[in-house]
């Protein structure tokens, strides 16, 4: 940078030369000052709510938040006066003293933004204790429940549901004391516009948002000796689990976890990883079959469940172009029950089918009816990355320093392909891969696709199939997604094949993804690099990498299935989807008089 | 131009011998003045002077305690408390007559405004200048020809005729005027500053979302005169290069709602509004938005967020609204008092403006005088006029020859202030450095029957209401000052208190997101500093010296009881006893407080103690 357009500020009566045109808090960051705060996140609008990052500037009458001021040559900050410090550890006193008092009993005990806050500011007396707020939980929904009592009102969550996943269905409402975080009319969730997708549990700094828990349950039925347990986990749970037990991020903790199933009780370990090269197969000739004018274009992917209940709800209209593929999971979980329970000769309904996801949506997927096979729910238990850290932890599992395992067959091999599932861009990489080679007849030699990895919001490519170009866009978290569909809208030609994943950064910045650490913050774009980095090693790392040279999904094919899109392939791995009007949505079709 | 305004002004004034004012006013609708005018219209008939005689409406004339008024030109005599018996009493003998019924005139001394020579004999106009309510009371609201007649929109025609937006800038800048809506920015560089943006479209917006509780200033202005706003706001359009008007006006004000319309109609109507004003190239027109009664929404940024359709919270400046505002575009937001001075400053020019009032303050400024004071009201006095005159002079001092204890300013966000400040000039600075606010114009008389901490309690309860909710200081903090007061209110205050509500008092204040926040604490933090030992009688002699705080208060009954037996009937929880004919009993354990017992009682024989 050149020196000369830098300005000169002092932080503490130290100069500092810095770059204009940044905020108080941003330049305070370059010069090693780490200023207290808490409503700020840098992916969301600037708030300035929270009021911990105030600061002292000379010459201004009050203090100033630092996350929104902007820094002027020649100002002069205090970050650390003695009234500064006690009007912060008041605001965070203020803060704890409508908050409930059990962090013993809570769920982020020891991952709360809070406690750590209250002990940094060192608050160990308490001044104005008075009334504090009380209102019911909201445990209606599938994947989210709302607790408001341990809200602190920093609106993260609402300018996340808003600003980055364009839901809208939190927002504050009410006055003073009694404002409070809730959806429209206060609608439990379940009736609501919710996603699922979780994201407001990863920037809670409290835990006003968690996941519904299926651990306990699930600990009752591993317990069950007339069950067959069998389990299933996704490609972002091993790129990301090992940082709930305080690993750096980005380490493949894949046979660990294996390891650690065993030891929990579970009888056979499967990978969803192989049902992603089963989706492949079956989406990728769904794709090139109407490619060849047999079914309406864009395909758009089905693999995200926050996805397939925003688009059930906002763009109904586009539904007939959604892949009639069931998500991996559910693929997966099908198979559990038909079969490998036909080939193990056990009785469907004595399996006990459990899910390690990334995902807090999956938990709502596995209920939804249109995804029963013979009327049997396929997946019974959903859990996330961190209910299953904490069930390893809570089964005291060395699982760090455990002896890595390998997954069972059949249903255990995957390709590299099926790896990347796990990271923005990576169904359609996988995608490409296949159908390329099933369209041309030819293998595909550059496979790894530059202009789809990484993680900017739209991404676009072009391929060409036997001189016939295709046209490809990839989107992550649901305000993106937005984007793309509105594109859709003005332009039902712009694309052919569509993949939309829910989350920031795809599944491995899900919603169930273990919390950020101390030194961290949600959603950290570095720990989403890493976490994406680990799965395309893994990618590189197999001999496989292409779903269609999976033998064991080759042998499925061939024992089972029949071929792709056959009649056994649409009764258990392809379903429909249809518009969801939840109240207060207004179908398109529908003129208001 | 010129010729088309002076054509449209003289088509106005007709012949009539009589011009009878009648204030339509909130407070003189309340007592009956539109049966007043029912009334007047028939006695008019009865006499054959329908035809002779015209009947106008007016905004509020200010004087509300003495209502219904009624003004009767030429003579500009105004009568004050008129009865629907006294209408027929008016027309025989004042109209027929031409003798003013002595009776009914308020009589005071004579004086003199700038802009009109009117109500002639009520003191409660002495120490007044009527500077934006100039026309309030003289014109008819709903007749923009009452309104041309009084030199109405010449301002915006040389404006747009004779000045460049740069010019219209610099007179505004050179009049002194600072923002009316209660922080006191100059006007003037708030216009350059938006005037310098380049991103179009830009917006001017009056803010008319009064919410100070007892104040009634821009109600008042826009019912008795909203093309003043009208006009004040197209020429700030003109300045900073805007096409585009918002009044945001909160929905319980409907008669101020149904006049702006109506006066936003009547100026498109007459080529004011709109297209190509006056026949110029400029083009602007003004559209209505309510408010839901939010006081927060006040707040500029709030108040944009609620036009936009968003929750009304405020958010952090930078960028002030003159480079972001309105859907992100440049936004000038001005008070309904400081639009209303423009076309003054237009049209008399910035050099006599700027000889009204103080060095740092210029102008006149409008208060809602309440409290325990004997004329309350609306009033505008020149900048620099002494608190003692506006509550002695104005006012008429404190009435049943109570003491004067404090006066409160600038609404539940100012502060109260004793005895000792009451020379203090009204102007920006000068309250402040009193530890008070200008406000929006709220100003409270307190006597000595009032408890300054339930004083502070009363104003905190509201804010801590009215808070958004957004940040931290501002939503916990003020929960939990009002809960120290609360107690102390109630005889539970602790050692420590005072201290408490200081330091989170001083937290709120420098920590706040915005200026419902920061100011908050400004009625605790005042009263400590001026009534700190009612405070400390409080909390340590559990004792309230005005009597007010129930939970300190027990009521006995003294020798003076003559066993009427008047109080023990009142009393609802049955705590009084005795037979008839000797003196009564209250048990203390029984009694709720409720003061009942005490203004039953004629023989003055039961204490408060």
């Amino acid at each position: 940078m050149d020196n000369t357009k830098k300005i000169t500020i002092a932080i503490n009566n130290r100069e500092y030369k810095v770059d204009p045109g940044q905020t108080i808090m941003q330049a305070a960051d370059h010069c090693g000052y780490h200023i207290p705060r808490l409503c700020y996140h840098p992916k969301l609008s600037i708030e300035g709510a929270c009021r911990v990052c105030i600061v002292e500037v000379e010459g201004m009458r009050n203090f100033v938040a630092s996350c929104c001021y902007p820094v002027t040559d020649g100002m002069k900050i205090h970050t650390n006066t003695k009234e500064v410090r006690q009007a912060r550890r008041d605001i965070v006193e203020l803060l704890v003293d409508n908050h409930p008092e059990d962090c013993h009993t809570c769920e982020r005990d020891g991952n709360c933004e809070l406690q750590r806050l209250v002990y940094s500011m060192g608050i160990r007396h308490r001044h104005f204790v008075g009334e504090r707020k009380h209102y019911e939980k909201d445990l209606s929904g599938a994947s989210v429940i709302r607790d408001p009592d341990k809200c602190i009102l920093c609106g993260r969550c609402v300018r996340m549901c808003s600003e980055i996943q364009g839901v809208h269905c939190l927002s504050q409402a009410h006055r003073g004391f009694n404002t409070v975080v809730m959806p429209a009319y206060n609608m439990p969730f379940a009736e609501t516009v919710c996603s699922g997708c979780g994201q407001c549990i990863n920037v809670c700094p409290t835990a006003s948002f968690v996941e519904k828990n299926h651990t306990q349950e699930l600990f009752e039925k591993l317990n069950d000796k007339s069950l067959i347990k069998v389990v299933q986990f996704a490609p972002s749970v091993r790129a990301a689990i090992g940082e709930a037990f305080g690993l750096a991020p980005g380490r493949n903790m894949e046979g660990q976890l294996i390891a650690a199933f065993r030891r929990l009780g579970f009888d056979y370990v499967f990978d969803t990883q192989f049902a992603a090269d089963l989706t492949i197969m079956e989406e990728g000739s769904e794709f090139l079959e109407r490619v060849q004018g047999n079914g309406p274009l864009p395909l758009i992917t089905s693999c995200s469940s926050a996805w397939m209940k925003y688009v059930e709800q906002f763009y109904p209209d586009m539904v007939d172009n959604i892949s009639t593929a069931k998500s991996p999971m559910s693929m997966a979980s099908a198979m559990f029950k038909t079969y490998w329970a036909e080939k193990m000769r056990i009785d469907p309904k004595k399996i006990l089918s459990v899910a390690t996801m990334c995902c807090t949506a999956k938990k709502y997927e596995a209920t939804r009816p249109e995804l029963e096979v013979h009327g049997m729910r396929t997946t019974d238990i959903v859990v996330t990355t961190r209910e299953m850290g904490w069930m390893i932890k809570s089964s005291g599992i060395d699982f760090v320093n455990i002896q890595p395992e390998k997954p069972d067959a059949p249903l255990g091999l995957s390709s590299g392909a099926g790896a990347i599932f796990g990271v923005t861009g990576g169904v359609m990489e996988a995608a490409v891969r296949t159908a390329y080679e099933l369209y041309t007849g030819e293998t595909l030699i550059d496979i790894e696709m530059a202009d789809i990895r990484g993680f900017k919001g739209v991404k676009e490519a072009k391929i060409s199939l036997d001189g016939k170009e295709l046209r490809l866009a990839v989107a992550h978290g649901l305000g993106n997604a937005h984007k793309v569909m509105e594109m859709v809208r003005q332009d039902r030609n712009r694309f052919h094949f569509i993949e939309i994943m829910g989350c920031p950064g795809g599944c491995i910045g899900g919603g169930g993804q273990p919390y950020a650490t101390a030194n961290s913050i949600p959603l950290d774009e570095e720990a989403l690099r890493l976490r994406a980095q680990a799965l395309y090693d893994l990618d590189r790392g197999k001999t496989i990498r292409r779903s269609h040279d999976n033998p064991d999904v080759q042998r499925l094919y061939r024992e089972y299935l029949g071929r792709p899109l056959s009649e056994k392939s649409h009764e258990l791995l392809h379903t429909h989807y249809k518009a969801k009007l939840p109240k207060g949505i207004v179908s398109p079709e529908l003129k208001i008089v | 131009m010129g010729h088309r305004l002076k054509k449209e002004r003289n088509r106005t004034v007709t012949a009539t011998s009589y011009r009878i004012i009648v204030c339509d006013g909130t407070a003189c609708i309340n007592k009956g003045s539109r049966k007043l005018t029912a009334l007047l219209r028939e006695e008019l008939e009865k006499h054959g002077l329908a035809d002779r005689t015209t009947i106008g409406l007016s905004g509020c004339l200010g004087m509300c305690d003495k209502g219904p008024l009624m003004v009767v030109n030429p003579g500009y005599t105004i009568y004050g408390n008129v009865t629907e018996a006294d209408i027929p009493e008016i027309v025989e003998e004042h109209l027929v007559k031409g003798q003013p019924i002595a009776r009914l005139v308020i009589q005071e001394d004579h004086l003199y405004n700038r802009f009109f020579r009117v109500f002639g004999d009520a003191n409660f106009f002495g120490k007044q200048m009527r500077i934006t309510l100039r026309n309030c009371g003289i014109i008819d609201p709903e007749n923009i020809d009452d309104y041309l007649s009084l030199r109405g929109y010449e301002a915006l025609a040389k404006a747009i005729t004779e000045m460049t937006p740069e010019q219209v800038i610099d007179e505004v800048e050179k009049s002194g005027l600072r923002g009316r809506g209660g922080a006191g920015f100059p006007t003037g560089r708030k216009w350059r500053l938006a005037a310098k943006e380049k991103a179009t479209p830009k917006y001017v917006v009056c803010n008319a979302d009064e919410g100070d509780p007892g104040a009634f200033m821009d109600r008042s202005a826009i019912e008795g005169d909203p093309h003043t706003i009208v006009e004040g706001m197209a020429i700030g359009g003109y300045a900073i290069g805007s096409d585009h008007g918002v009044v945001y006006i909160r929905a319980e004000y409907p008669l101020a709602i149904k006049r702006i319309r109506k006066a936003i109609e009547d100026a498109r109507a007459h080529g004011l509004l709109g297209k190509n004003i006056l026949g110029s190239s400029f083009s602007f027109d003004i559209e209505i938005r309510l408010g839901a009664g939010a006081f927060v929404c006040g707040e500029e940024t709030a108040l944009i967020h609620s036009i936009e359709g968003a929750r009304g919270m405020p958010r952090p400046r930078p960028p002030y609204p003159a480079a972001s505002g309105l859907f992100n575009k440049p936004t000038l937001i001005n008070n309904v008092e400081t639009w209303a001075n423009v076309p003054v400053i237009i049209l008399d020019g910035a050099n006599w403006f700027h000889t009204v009032g103080t060095e740092t303050s210029k102008g006149t400024k409008v208060f809602a005088l309440a409290g325990k004071v004997v004329n309350t009201g609306l009033i505008e006095v020149p900048m620099g006029t002494t608190l003692r005159e506006i509550i002695y002079d104005v006012g008429g001092g404190i009435p049943f020859g109570k003491r004067f204890k404090a006066i409160q300013t600038g609404g539940p966000s100012g502060g109260c202030l004793p005895e000792q400040y009451l020379d203090t000039p009204i102007d920006y600075e000068s309250l402040a450095k009193a530890g008070s606010i200008m406000g929006s114009g709220g100003m409270i008389v307190i006597d000595e029957d009032a408890c300054m901490v339930d004083m502070a309690r009363f104003f905190l309860e509201f804010t801590q209401d009215e808070s958004c909710g957004k940040c931290t200081p501002c939503r916990e903090g003020t929960k939990r000052m009002l809960e120290i007061l609360v107690r102390i209110t109630e005889g539970k205050g602790q050692p420590g208190d005072i201290e408490k509500l200081e330091r989170l008092g001083n937290t709120i204040k420098k920590s706040a997101l915005c200026g419902l926040g920061q100011s908050a604490p400004n009625p605790v933090l005042s009263t400590i500093k001026n009534f700190r030992e009612e405070y400390e009688e409080h909390i340590h002699e559990k004792k309230c010296r005005a009597k007010a705080c129930k939970c300190l208060v027990s009521f006995e009954i003294t020798d003076k009881c003559i066993g009427c037996g008047a109080c023990r009937r009142v009393c609802p929880v049955s705590a009084i006893a005795g037979s008839p004919k000797s003196k009564h009993t209250i048990d203390q354990d029984k009694c709720v407080r409720c003061g009942m017992c005490f203004n039953t009682c004629k023989f003055e024989a039961i204490a408060k103690v």
